[in-house]
């Protein structure tokens, strides 16, 4: 990871309120240049008003964020061809075909024909080379989706923010997507990654914010964050289907098809000490299992919610 | 700050290909609408007495509908882009891009005068075998077609910002651009009105838009050229202040 003191994105103090809702309530945090950086949350957390702020489409009502140093007010025009935003939104221009689109997108940003054979290699890396000359809004959802990845990328932002980019759509162009931003990372591309799926985050990044009702709840590295909680799972399988003992009941988390989860303390819930207490019970085990805890339930203790995925245009229009 | 020059270029030629994309709706369309104005009126009023001077009445309707025509294609060519973007969403692409206010601005202006600027020559090249039309004051045509053309697609940029969905840019045609347009002289002089109409129309920006784009062919004009240089000068300053301070502020583009 790189050690340079300045931050691909700090944000200091950022406030925003619709009416008496407080979408933002006092937000600070720095992500470091080239971190592949997960902010999740439920929905309405605020996720999406932050990089909305940090993308100038709606102005602060107190706080600063800089990109790379440069603040997104006082030097917005540095700040934002430092940053590239994959909106959650299915938006396009419906009067141009797939190519003119990413190279009138690249001229917004000062970039001319010396980015015309990166357009061709994100064309080809995104699976876009067959729809080059299609109009935008002859493209399925998902290819409007890829165009929307390849219109972030076209200017070369050291600085990517990927808002939701796999809600609704299919495995292949979750692979592609994935394999795409593993390679830029690689390069150096600081990534920052909302998602409602959580085994994507917990699998590509590196630290996670989870932000609830408009504060950061947590920040750590995905590993200190899934050590945390000092928590296990065991599954249980009991034979005919026998009661668990009464001391038992109050660590189930859930209940299906015969078997039961239980969700066990490290310290306090020893599992010698749950097969102890079956035995003791004359309740014999058919089958277990045990599992340490995944973002999924880290989410759930800190924010209490379950995290589901987004309705999107990209998702209807699957 | 610099300016982005590219970016400027890049969105003025993105402006001019989405109306070329669609030429016949964009600029086919109105010219026929126009044509067809000049055909039934100047067949309708044939036997009226000369306006001006020497000049005949269908010479006389032709200026009028060529920058009643230009008026009303520079306003639709900002302001439903505009509008569109924003309803459609893809106006994020333009706002998260480093393009200022005067970029954004000129950008517009400068499409929406070469949608107006084709329309225009579009309608005389076809209508100047049938009609006669001097061309006396070539540059206060120019500085006409310019600041009025320039005005409308600004006005277009304004209703494109206010509006947040199609009926609103319909009703900003329908109620304001249309009936001052139509309430300007472009059928008539003024100097024919009861005197009450005629006090009116001078208030009306549209009249001298279209008095002095008249007076660029026939060196006359129901009143002088200054006049209406200084009233669409003034017209087009006070609208340009107002559309660049809700550029430059984001009013109802950005939360």
């Amino acid at each position: 990871m790189n050690t340079s003191p300045t931050a691909a994105l700090s944000i200091n103090g950022v406030r925003k309120a619709y009416g008496a809702v407080k979408a933002l309530n006092g937000i600070s945090f720095d992500i470091r240049q080239g971190e592949f950086f997960g902010l999740l949350g439920p929905n309405g957390a605020g996720k999406s008003t932050l990089i909305s702020i940090i993308a100038g489409l709606i102005r602060a009502d107190e706080g600063s964020i800089a990109v790379l140093g440069h603040d997104t007010v006082r030097d917005w025009r540095t700040a934002r061809r430092q940053l590239g935003v994959v909106p959650q939104e299915l938006v396009f221009d419906p009067f141009f075909n797939v190519v003119d689109m990413l190279r009138i997108q690249a001229g917004y940003y000062g970039a001319g024909r010396e980015v015309w054979p990166w357009i061709d290699e994100m064309l080809e890396r995104l699976d876009l080379s067959a729809k080059r000359t299609a109009m935008m809004r002859s493209l399925s959802g998902g290819m409007k989706r890829r165009v929307l990845i390849a219109q972030a990328l076209v200017h070369k932002p050291p600085v990517v923010i990927l808002d939701e980019p796999t809600a609704g759509v299919d495995v292949d162009l979750r692979r592609t997507l994935w394999a795409f931003m593993r390679d830029l990372h690689r390069q150096g591309t600081t990534v920052v990654l909302t998602t409602h799926y959580l085994e994507e985050a917990q699998e590509m990044c590196e630290r996670i914010a989870i932000i609830d009702k408009g504060v950061v709840r947590v920040i750590e590295t995905t590993e200190a964050l899934l050590n945390r909680h000092p928590f296990r799972f065991l599954t249980l399988k009991l034979v005919d289907g026998a009661e668990l003992p009464a001391s038992l009941r109050e660590l189930v988390t859930t209940e299906k098809a015969g078997a039961v989860e239980l969700k066990l303390e490290r310290e306090k819930h020893p599992i010698a000490s749950v097969f102890a207490a079956l035995r003791s019970a004359g309740i014999g085990i058919a089958d277990v299992s045990t599992r340490d805890p995944d973002l999924e339930d880290i989410f759930i203790e800190l924010t209490g919610k379950v995290p589901s995925p987004a309705v999107t245009a990209s998702g209807a229009a699957q | 700050m610099n300016a982005n020059q590219l970016g400027f270029y890049t969105l003025l030629k993105k402006e001019v290909m989405r109306f070329w994309a669609v030429l016949g709706q964009t600029v086919m369309a109105p010219v026929v609408t126009a044509l067809l104005y000049l055909l039934v009126f100047a067949q309708a009023m044939s036997g009226r007495a000369e306006v001006y001077e020497g000049v005949t009445y269908t010479q006389f309707l032709l200026p009028g509908l060529v920058m009643m025509t230009v008026l009303q294609n520079a306003f639709a060519n900002s302001s439903s882009s505009l509008a569109q973007s924003k309803i459609m969403g893809s106006l994020v692409f333009l706002l998260m891009a480093p393009l200022g206010h005067w970029e954004f601005f000129f950008a517009h202006v400068v499409a929406g005068l070469i949608r107006a600027a084709l329309v225009a020559a579009a309608m005389l090249v076809v209508a100047i075998p049938f009609v006669d039309l001097p061309i006396a004051q070539p540059l206060a045509l120019i500085a006409m077609f310019l600041l009025a053309g320039g005005s409308l697609a600004v006005l277009g940029i304004i209703a494109g910002i206010v509006s947040s969905k199609f009926d609103h840019l319909a009703a900003f045609s329908n109620f304001i651009i249309t009936p001052l347009s139509f309430l300007s002289g472009v059928f008539y002089s003024v100097h024919s009105l009861p005197a009450v109409w005629f006090k009116a129309s001078h208030l009306n920006p549209f009249f001298y838009m279209i008095d002095g784009f008249r007076y660029g062919f026939f060196g006359r004009s129901d009143v002088s050229i200054w006049q209406s240089l200084a009233w669409t000068s003034g017209f087009f300053i006070a609208i340009s202040s107002v559309a660049l301070w809700m550029l430059m502020t984001g009013y109802k583009l950005r939360k």
